[in-house]
């Protein structure tokens, strides 16, 4: 059978990935927010869960966090919204985002397990580079459960073309040397690395971090498969104080962007 | 001899390992690699022990604190002085020798994160040697209680970035160090002053440290004609302990004690007793004990130190602990302050609130020994910048 993500890599069309933090401003938002995302077209969902140190991850994630941590969310609760929404019908693919450490925590094998009962269709862990864990590696390789991978601008050639051949369902690409957030411009090497780095995979590239406006999105778009985007959503949701129409309205515009 | 660690991955045991955002591996790699040149290299070598004697002021004493053995009246106590190291701390023996793998790389700027102030100052000092730009991240709350260092920081011509995310204290700052990292790793080099983080640092910031246990083993041993019984030191990230403990760790006889900041006391959520209360994940880079909830998030640690207020350490001492080769202890801030006091009275010497939580132990560890043995404290650096903390604790008529 294939997965939420094997079908949508099928569909050969633009890519587009939206990223929020579990529980910000609150649970209920986040589950409207999966809800209407798909509506608008959103192809996947990358799911942030809250943690206390995010070390990749720029002011408006590590706020998103902060708040989401003060309400006291776990990982249970990205396991009930999940399947909350799987029950609804909804079956927008799901990619949980997180740190080692909660995973870690909660026990590599038993999060898997859970993970996909719930719905989750993979995992993508920031602070994990490829092979670092012999086990988390295993016990997703056991469970099918996919893993994908980020390669960076700093990643050199052989590396990237390993990491590539590990990470499942697509490639996440960082945009940039620096940690998440919106900027003004991206940097000008993108569009060479990207080049470059289709000719190491056929696999599926979505690009991000920094990815703001849909100008950006639409120029990155005819370099790779799609584009992720995080902080210009969150700072949506936290300049309408947790309302959720602006940040729906920009994500129908990133969509139609996207899609051309 | 035990396996050498780290293995070739930077773990030793289960602890260390490499656990950053892919941005960072390349350069983590080049620093390994020139890490190795750097050791093999005996021009730059030569440099290195040039600037520890001629600038930094090594070897240092290992004086006999005749006074304080007297007051307990059991094993000799010594105190190897890296309070008198320049900069007032250990760390320079660190900053001295990065700063030169920094200049190898070609790199021109430095980040570090500080707690205490005495990494920050000691980053600085030695950017001013080298000719290098300096950026160090402090937490919000460190900034306020180490103001002194502060302003030593700002003299030696470093940017000094307070860090008002999370706890405002070392974690952060170590967060935001790296993030600086991440975002201007083809220019900087991260100089980070403790034995954690991504491997190679733990191996390197340990052996740069080393220093301190070769000089006491063969003082001590040319003195004595043997080796002390035990060896008692601070432990926040711990590298002063590691440098300590390192090259006595063959000699299984030699007792190694860590101390760690029990706070207002290790069954209050106040402490910072990470070996002694904690649970093994990841943090910083690196796989080793941490203090953290049920849900794997970190907790905010404590201690009256700022040096000490972290709630990881290095996975060194996660491995030693587990091997059991070194006993780790906590000491509230109450001892350490009456650890300060007891120093200061009887030797005349005013140690750092670090050190001062070792000195806090002695009073439990010192009715076990006996009068032929030995103990050596290290006395990582010298109390000038926690004299506003002290003034509050402690009124003087």
């Amino acid at each position: 059978m294939l997965s939420r993500i094997q079908k949508l890599m099928r569909k050969r069309e633009k890519i587009f990935c939206a990223f929020i933090t579990l529980g910000y401003p609150n649970l209920g938002t986040t589950e409207k927010l999966l809800e209407e995302f798909d509506h608008a077209g959103v192809d996947i969902v990358e799911l942030g869960f809250p943690f206390s140190d995010p070390l990749a991850d720029g002011s408006t994630i590590q706020y998103s966090s902060q708040k989401a941590l003060k309400k006291g969310v776990t990982i249970e609760d990205a396991f009930r919204v999940t399947s909350k929404i799987r029950r609804m019908g909804i079956q927008i693919p799901i990619i949980f985002f997180t740190y080692f450490n909660p995973v870690y925590h909660f026990g590599m094998e038993r999060f898997i397990s859970r993970a996909k009962t719930a719905g989750l269709d993979g995992i993508l862990i920031p602070d994990l580079p490829p092979g670092e864990d012999p086990d988390m590696d295993r016990a997703c390789k056991r469970a099918g459960f996919p893993q994908i991978h980020l390669i960076a601008p700093t990643t050199i050639r052989e590396r990237a073309s390993k990491i590539a051949k590990r990470s499942k369902g697509f490639i996440y690409y960082v945009s940039l040397r620096g940690v998440t957030g919106e900027r003004q411009f991206l940097p000008e090497d993108v569009r060479a690395h990207l080049a470059q780095l289709k000719r190491l995979t056929k696999k599926p590239i979505l690009v991000g971090f920094g990815v703001s406006t849909p100008e950006q999105a639409r120029e990155l778009c005819e370099f790779s498969h799609g584009v992720i985007v995080g902080s210009a959503i969150i700072n949506h949701l936290r300049k309408d104080r947790g309302k959720t129409m602006r940040a729906i309205e920009f994500v129908r515009q990133m969509v139609r962007a996207v899609k051309g | 001899m035990s396996k050498q660690v780290p293995d070739s991955r930077g773990f030793f045991g289960v602890y260390g390992g490499r656990y950053v955002p892919e941005t960072l591996i390349r350069a983590l790699n080049e620093l390994e690699k020139a890490y190795r040149e750097f050791k093999r290299n005996s021009k730059i070598q030569r440099e290195l022990k040039d600037y520890l004697e001629d600038y930094a002021g090594r070897p240092t004493p290992l004086y006999e604190a005749k006074r304080m053995s007297e007051h307990f009246n059991h094993a000799r106590i010594f105190l190897k002085r890296e309070d008198l190291c320049h900069t007032g701390a250990h760390k320079i023996n660190n900053t001295i020798g990065q700063a030169l793998l920094a200049r190898m790389l070609g790199k021109t700027r430095l980040v570090a994160e500080t707690g205490a102030g005495q990494h920050g100052v000691a980053s600085a000092t030695a950017a001013c040697v080298f000719g290098l730009k300096c950026v160090v991240y402090m937490g919000d709350l460190d900034v306020r209680r180490q103001a002194l260092n502060v302003y030593k920081m700002k003299l030696l011509g470093a940017e000094v970035v307070p860090v008002r995310s999370g706890s405002k204290t070392l974690k952060d700052a170590m967060n935001e160090a790296i993030r600086d990292w991440v975002t201007n790793v083809e220019n900087t080099y991260y100089l980070l002053g403790s034995v954690g983080g991504p491997h190679p640092y733990p191996m390197m910031v340990r052996d740069f440290q080393s220093v301190i246990g070769k000089e006491t083993r063969r003082v001590f041993l040319r003195r004595y004609q043997k080796l002390p019984n035990y060896l008692v030191a601070c432990v926040g990230g711990g590298s002063n302990a590691m440098g300590l403990f390192y090259s006595f760790l063959n000699d299984r006889k030699v007792q190694c004690i860590g101390v760690e900041a029990a706070g207002e006391g290790v069954q209050t959520h106040h402490h910072a007793a990470t070996l002694t209360k904690g649970e093994p994940g990841i943090l910083h880079g690196m796989k080793s004990y941490l203090l953290q909830d049920e849900n794997g998030q970190i907790q905010l640690a404590h201690s009256i130190s700022a040096g000490l207020d972290y709630p990881g350490v290095g996975p060194e001492h996660s491995f030693l602990k587990d091997s059991g080769r070194v006993t780790y202890k906590a000491v509230t801030d109450q001892d350490a302050l009456e650890g300060f006091k007891l120093l200061t009275e009887l030797e005349g010497i005013m140690p750092a609130l670090e050190p001062s939580h070792a000195l806090g132990y002695l009073k439990n560890l010192m009715p076990k020994t006996r009068k032929d043995e030995s103990v050596v404290v290290c006395l990582s650096g010298r109390g000038d910048k926690d004299i506003d903390t002290i003034k509050k604790e402690w009124k003087i008529a």
